[in-house]
């Protein structure tokens, strides 16, 4: 055996021990350390990270607001309908979860292309719906397999829904998914928080204007949830508070029958209540479904919304620019006779053309009107003498009056998107077109301006506030269709209705001039044979807009393509001494106003001032075109 | 009654007082926390800690000289079936640990937590004259032999406890400083070839640790929720059973390697130093058996495995409060798991049977 000194050894392996053990306490008192940084120093913020851990808020989506006619009428709702919902983050396989439900429950290719499209979209544990408006049968089938399935729910959700179905879509809109762009409106608004959980947001129409009043407060529910999401407890809970409902101006049985009125013709109509500016029908037909979009549009039936050569989609009430024709004839005797320029009494000799700058412009009556004096020029809607009018006012005259009355501009109606329309002077022709010699204001041009033609283009809430500006003699006011805001928390009202917009700097007796000629065009004139046997006065003007420049030819109504037809148009009030109905129609590729236009007009006043619901839509009067032409 | 009482004597004659002691407060923290944290397996663990307690009294029984004919062929055993693992081995959760032996899937990488210094210190009892570098050569190749299969599989949890047992060894056996500072100077430098050696998922372990911020939801998510346990528990913790983190379950694996979150939570940086005092009171009553064992061999059993407590201790309570990459260790005596508290078990029945033979060869 060597040498070898065991105590020696011993002590050597203790001193090792010793270090050891100082090396446990070194550890030990690093980790100490650690845990008082934890525990002691970094408390606060570790406390706050365990509650914002803990506790998860849970949107509760308040129902949106509805939408009611004048009469309380409901034009929009919501109702409650059981969905099929999954949660991707609680579902392992989702094809396979989603192969294993169809099995159970009806679920369409589109339906998966929706989810698909969903679940792009969304947040993590969200749920998405993969079926919607279960029966009740589904329900319970599903209920009695739910143990099989983890993540997939049913749940009771509200729909938009619209009973009227394609009835006033143009006015209500519709609501759809919450898209990119929504949201930046909605963080315009400061309103994310109340945002979060709603999938749904206005498009168009009442939806998209009233949206921040229709939405409502959202409600949230603090909850404790564990790591997976799932809530385990409530903990407190604010109630959401419900939309606002919107009462309407609308009269929708008005807006029922002007609907009708037009059969499957396309058009517009606007009725406007004098005194105050609401609307009480605004139609554009043809109209769409909005309840389609509700759950997200299938792209089949969008194209064909889309590419329908109606155009349903399009507001024609407030983004169609069409040419007044001889509805602008009142207008222009007004002008006339505030600026001056002609009398009542002044008569001209009409002999069935105005020649200007060696350019025959022709009136509708072959060899002329003969003698025509105010009354008469409206009444027979005489051409020569407003001919003659536009150049003796000229046009920089024509279009400040105009302007005055609203025409060219947007009247402000409470529906986002309306059209400007065009209302020609020398200066918009300088900005409307590039080249200089287009640029010049032709002397020649203001001669069919006169009529209504030419470059004029106005939409039909323009021509419609115009109308009744004069039946309110003068006062005017902003169209708009909700007449007041019922705040659900208070019951209170908010009005709507506007106090006037202006008074215009007009005579009353050279509105009442124009009045009685208006009058006289329902009782003797072009619109006679529409209002014929009529129990109230009414008074009204016919038009004709061109859609198809004639260079000369005369214009033979068969001979021209459908979609070439001239538009039809009447503008009228009721009754004529107190007006409480105004409005201005429109057909497109109607012909005649009075043959087309002044029928769906008697219709509708005949059922606001009388009360009587035709039988069918308004007939298309075609013997009329004679007595335009007289 | 005089039978009892004498049966219940010879149970009780192996058993080291404090040592005893202080495994039965850790046992009896772990059932208030698996309370906490997962009630229904404290059957189980009953369970697991009868079984456990009963290999420890086997094993205080056995006396360290019987104790050393075992080491080579136990040793013999964990390398063969460390092979086995390899070639035949089940996988499980990415990892190649268990051996299906068709009644019974055990996990041999964890034989030789125990296997490794025993081993070693047999090999140094054996060579007791003064051991020449030649010796820690030979002992470093008995170690890096298992540990290169346990590494394999991969568990790199199990190759650092094994590691720190052989090292405790050698360490304790005289390995000269000269050759230790040379040795951690080498491997510092051959750390950037080890990081190229590592899995995937062990070098995102690493990455994990040094910012968890990075992936909140994905890899750093444990250490994250485990970090905010511990600190929102505050001084005195949020009381027991009221951990928020642990009760709804943000905590990853909270009745296993996690449950010290639980623990931190619930009671706080007092029931943390409580801890802690407790383990340095095993550890100190460990080397104080090993200072005053009979033999070199126990001397070196007995440190490595006091050793091995505190490795077990201090790299599970480092991970869960995010100083130290995770690796899956257990916290001694205290998370559930029948296999980790056997081994354990089996190391505090070794100590207590050195304790009790310090006297009789020396006599």
């Amino acid at each position: 055996m060597e040498f070898k000194n065991p105590q020696e050894e011993l002590e050597r392996f203790r001193h090792r021990l010793g270090i050891a053990g100082g090396f446990v306490l070194f550890c030990f008192c690093l980790l100490f350390a650690r845990f008082v940084w934890l525990q002691i120093v970094q408390h606060d913020y570790y406390q706050t990270r365990a509650e914002d851990n803990r506790i998860s808020l849970v949107p509760i989506v308040p129902n949106r607001g509805l939408i009611l006619d004048r009469k309380g009428e409901v034009l929009a709702h919501n109702y409650s309908a059981y969905t099929l919902e999954l949660t991707p983050s609680r579902s392992r396989d989702l094809d396979k979860t989603i192969d294993a439900l169809a099995e159970i429950i009806d679920i369409q290719p589109k339906d998966r292309k929706r989810f698909k499209k969903l679940l792009e979209e969304s947040k993590n544990f969200e749920s998405l719906p993969i079926r919607t408006r279960l029966t009740d049968e589904e329900v319970a089938k599903f209920i009695a397999h739910r143990y099989r399935f983890s993540g997939v729910d049913i749940k009771a959700r509200l729909f938009r829904q619209y009973p009227g179905g394609a009835f006033a879509s143009h006015i209500l809109g519709y609501i759809g998914r919450t898209t990119e762009r929504d949201e930046e409106k909605i963080e315009e608004r400061d309103q994310e928080a109340n945002y979060r959980g709603t999938e749904h947001f206005g498009k168009t129409g009442l939806e998209l204007r009233y949206e921040f009043d229709l939405h409502g407060v959202t409600g949230f529910e603090k909850v404790e949830v564990d790591a997976g999401g799932h809530a385990v407890r409530t903990l407190t809970r604010s109630a959401p508070v419900a939309g606002n409902n919107l009462t309407l101006t609308i009269d929708a049985e008005l807006q029922r029958i002007a609907e009708k009125a037009f059969g499957d013709r396309k058009g517009a109509l606007v009725a406007i209540e004098p005194a105050t500016g609401g609307l009480l029908a605004m139609v554009s037909v043809p109209n769409y479904d909005p309840n389609m979009f509700v759950d997200g549009i299938d792209t089949q039936n969008w194209r064909e919304l889309n590419e329908s050569p109606d155009k349903p989609m399009v507001n024609r009430a407030l983004n169609g620019a069409y040419p007044p024709g001889s509805t602008f004839k009142p207008l222009m005797a007004l002008a006339a006779l505030t600026l001056g320029k002609r009398t009542p009494n002044q008569t001209i000799s009409d002999p069935g053309f105005f020649n200007f700058g060696g350019h025959h412009f022709r009136d509708d009556k072959k060899g002329g009107h003969g003698l025509v004096d105010m009354y008469k020029s409206i009444v027979h809607s005489c051409d020569t003498y407003y001919y003659m009018l536009a150049n003796d006012l000229g046009i920089d005259n024509i279009s400040a009056f105009m302007g005055d009355l609203g025409l060219g501009q947007r009247t402000g109606v409470d529906i986002d998107g309306e059209s400007e329309g065009v209302l020609p002077s020398q200066a918009w022709k300088k900005k409307r077109f590039k080249k200089p010699e287009q640029q010049k204001w032709y002397a020649g041009e203001t001669i069919s301006i006169g009529i209504g033609q030419g470059y004029n283009a106005y939409t039909p809430i323009q021509l419609a506030q115009a109308i009744a500006t004069i039946a309110n003699n003068g006062v005017m006011f902003r169209p708009h269709l909700v007449k007041f805001i019922t705040d659900t928390r208070s019951g209170g009202k908010r009005l709507i209705e506007p106090s006037p917009l202006k008074t215009l700097a007009l005579k009353q007796e050279h509105i009442d001039v124009v009045k009685n000629a208006m009058v006289g065009v329902n009782t003797e004139g072009t619109g006679a044979r529409a209002f014929a046997g009529a129990e109230y006065v009414s008074a009204g003007k016919t038009g004709t807009a061109q859609v198809f420049s004639l260079k000369g030819a005369e214009y033979k109504e068969h001979s021209v393509k459908k979609e070439l037809r001239d538009h039809a148009l009447f503008v009228a009030f009721a009754p004529a001494d107190k007006p409480t109905i105004a409005l201005a129609v429109l057909v497109e590729n109607g012909g005649f106003g009075a043959q087309a236009a002044a029928p769906i007009a008697r219709q509708v006043l005949d059922y606001y001032l009388l009360g009587k619901k035709p039988k069918a839509p308004a007939p298309v009067d075609e013997d009329a075109v004679e007595a335009e032409k007289e | 009654m005089n039978i009892l009482r004498n049966l219940w004597l010879r149970l009780i004659a192996p058993i080291d007082g404090p040592l005893m002691l202080m495994t039965a407060l850790l046992a009896l923290v772990a059932l208030g926390m698996m309370a906490s944290a997962s009630p229904e397996r404290i059957p189980n663990q009953l369970m697991n800690l009868l079984v456990a307690l009963t290999v420890m009294r086997v094993m205080a029984q056995i006396p360290p000289q019987r104790l050393m004919h075992f080491a080579l062929p136990v040793y013999l055993i964990g390398i063969f079936l460390l092979v086995g693992v390899a070639l035949f081995g089940d996988i499980s959760k990415g990892a190649r640990r268990w051996l299906n032996l068709g009644f019974m899937r055990i996990q041999p990488s964890e034989l030789m937590k125990i296997a490794m210094p025993l081993i070693l210190a047999w090999f140094f009892q054996k060579h007791e004259t003064m051991p020449r570098l030649r010796d820690y050569a030979v002992a470093t190749l008995l170690l890096l032999i298992p540990l290169a299969l346990i590494a394999r599989q991969p568990d790199l949890g199990t190759a650092i406890l094994v590691l720190a047992a052989g090292f405790y060894v050698i360490f304790f056996a005289g390995l000269p400083w000269k050759v230790l500072i040379g040795l951690a100077v080498s491997a510092l430098a051959a750390a950037p070839l080890a990081w190229g050696l590592l899995h995937d998922y062990q070098r995102n372990r690493i990455l994990t640790l040094i910012d968890p911020e990075k992936d909140p939801l994905g890899k750093g998510f444990h250490i994250i929720q485990s970090t905010i346990a511990i600190g929102s528990g505050g001084i005195f913790g949020k009381g027991w059973g009221l951990g928020s983190q642990a009760q709804l379950e943000f905590l990853p694996e909270r009745h296993t390697d996690f449950i010290f979150a639980v623990f931190s939570e619930e009671i706080g940086l007092i029931g943390n130093l409580a801890l802690l005092i407790l383990y340095a009171l095993l550890i100190t009553r460990g080397l104080m058996i090993s200072a005053y064992a009979a033999t070199l061999f126990g001397r070196l059993l007995a440190g490595a495995i006091t050793m091995i407590f505190f490795t077990y201790a201090f790299v599970n309570m480092g991970m869960v409060s995010g100083i130290l990459p995770v690796v899956g260790v257990p916290l001694p005596f205290i998370s559930y798991g029948g296999t980790a508290l056997v081994t354990l078990c089996i190391g505090i029945g070794i100590l207590m049977s050195i304790h009790k033979n310090r006297m009789l060869v020396q006599k």
